[in-house]
């Protein structure tokens, strides 16, 4: 049989989808933990926060977040009585020692925990131009180290201002999730270390968990609605002024 | 012709096959080791669970006090290390000082019905740990009276 043009037109698609099977061996597989059986959230229930600081120095404990960069942080909302529309907002150093006493007279104040919101439409994923960034089956927004540029694209595109440019390593850094936590079935650093019980994680595909009942049950809602992110860290409590 | 069209599409194929990582595309488009690489990295913290397994009568304390919810970790800092192997790593000594003001201390943005002192003028001076006991600080169950007035919960 000669191997004609045609012939090896045919010949082709087939042999590069046997030699592709072929590289790619098996999956690997972790051990004790499916990741199809979960989908992470978080439940953050800001009548509860007392802006300790607690959750951002156990998140740069945890993490060895860079001094000066934050995964999580907490601001600081005081609404006067009459400009509902422009709080003032600060996060001195983050909320990580605190804040100072609050001068201001009137209106409402209260303390917001900010962090990535593990959007499962997530934009910063959407711009990676070499797949560096995903969100995994188990609904987790994470950075692969190893192969992100350093671009800065997925920090632009972060409408929630949750990601950095680790000057360290010069690649992007961001929450995990404790994802290294969460597969061995601890709770996140900052979930952990809340002394409040401000921040609790949830799994949204376990029934019986107790933070799920309480996101069916109770009205919360996610940061920025309006952008469609699919958010999944879940406010109780919000006022309307937080961005 | 052929021969070139399948030499060239061979060196894509070996050049694909070197520079694309063998799990990229394993669960989507990245690479799916990163998930493993992640999931590896040691814990910081150990979890209230590892503590309460050896400090059963602080655990015992603290269950019956208004600190029950609050993690040991939240104020020993993180001690996976000393959870692992007890002898390697022991807690440091706690400052009060500044612990118990790090959430107790007045601030108007805290939740109201959240225990708050001025600690100037609440303690004069005098160390949280001198009247409260940190595990289970309300000095009325301590006491044993039946007051409300738990001196965390003071004005």
């Amino acid at each position: 049989m000669t191997l004609t043009r045609r012939r090896l037109l045919y010949l082709l698609p087939a042999a590069a989808i046997a030699w592709d099977s072929l590289i790619a061996g098996t999956p690997e597989t972790a051990p004790n933990y499916n990741m199809t059986d979960h989908w992470w959230g978080l439940l953050i229930d800001v009548t509860k926060c007392i802006g300790c600081g607690t959750c951002v120095n156990a998140c740069q404990a945890e993490n060895n977040v860079p001094e000066g960069y934050y995964r999580t942080w907490v601001e600081r909302y005081h609404v006067s009585d009459w400009n509902f529309e422009n709080p003032q907002v600060d996060s001195p150093e983050g909320g990580k020692h605190g804040f100072p006493a609050l001068e201001k007279e009137g209106g409402k104040s209260f303390y917001v925990p900010k962090m990535c919101n593990h959007c499962a439409d997530s934009p910063c994923t959407q711009v990676c131009p070499v797949g560096a960034t995903f969100v995994s089956p188990d609904g987790v927004v994470l950075v692969d180290q190893k192969y992100c540029l350093g671009c800065r694209y997925c920090i632009q595109a972060c409408p929630y201002g949750c990601r950095f440019l680790n000057p360290e390593t010069n690649t992007a850094s961001k929450c995990t999730l404790c994802y290294h936590r969460i597969t061995k079935g601890l709770t996140t650093a900052c979930c952990e270390t809340c002394p409040t019980g401000t921040r609790q994680l949830v799994d949204l595909k376990n029934p019986n968990d107790p933070v799920h009942k309480f996101i069916e049950t109770h009205s919360v809602q996610v940061l920025k609605p309006h952008l469609a992110t699919q958010a999944k860290a879940f406010y109780y409590g919000l006022d309307g002024s937080v961005r | 012709m052929a021969a070139v069209f399948a030499a060239g599409i061979l060196s894509f194929l070996l050049a694909r096959s070197i520079f694309v990582p063998k799990s990229f595309g394993q669960y989507g488009h990245y690479r799916g080791a990163a998930l493993q690489e992640i999931a590896a990295r040691p814990i910081t913290f150990a979890g209230h669970d590892a503590c309460e397994s050896c400090h059963t009568d602080v655990q015992e304390t603290k269950s019956k006090g208004v600190h029950a919810p609050v993690a040991c970790e939240s104020c020993h800092g993180p001690l996976a290390k000393h959870a692992d192997d007890p002898t390697a790593l022991q807690p440091p000594k706690m400052d009060v000082a500044v612990l118990c003001v790090r959430c107790h201390e007045a601030n108007k943005a805290k939740p109201k019905s959240f225990p708050q002192v001025v600690s100037a003028d609440h303690s004069g001076g005098v160390v949280c740990n001198t009247c409260h006991q940190p595990h289970s600080p309300r000095i009325a169950e301590a006491a044993g009276t039946n007051g409300d007035t738990s001196s965390g919960g003071g004005q």
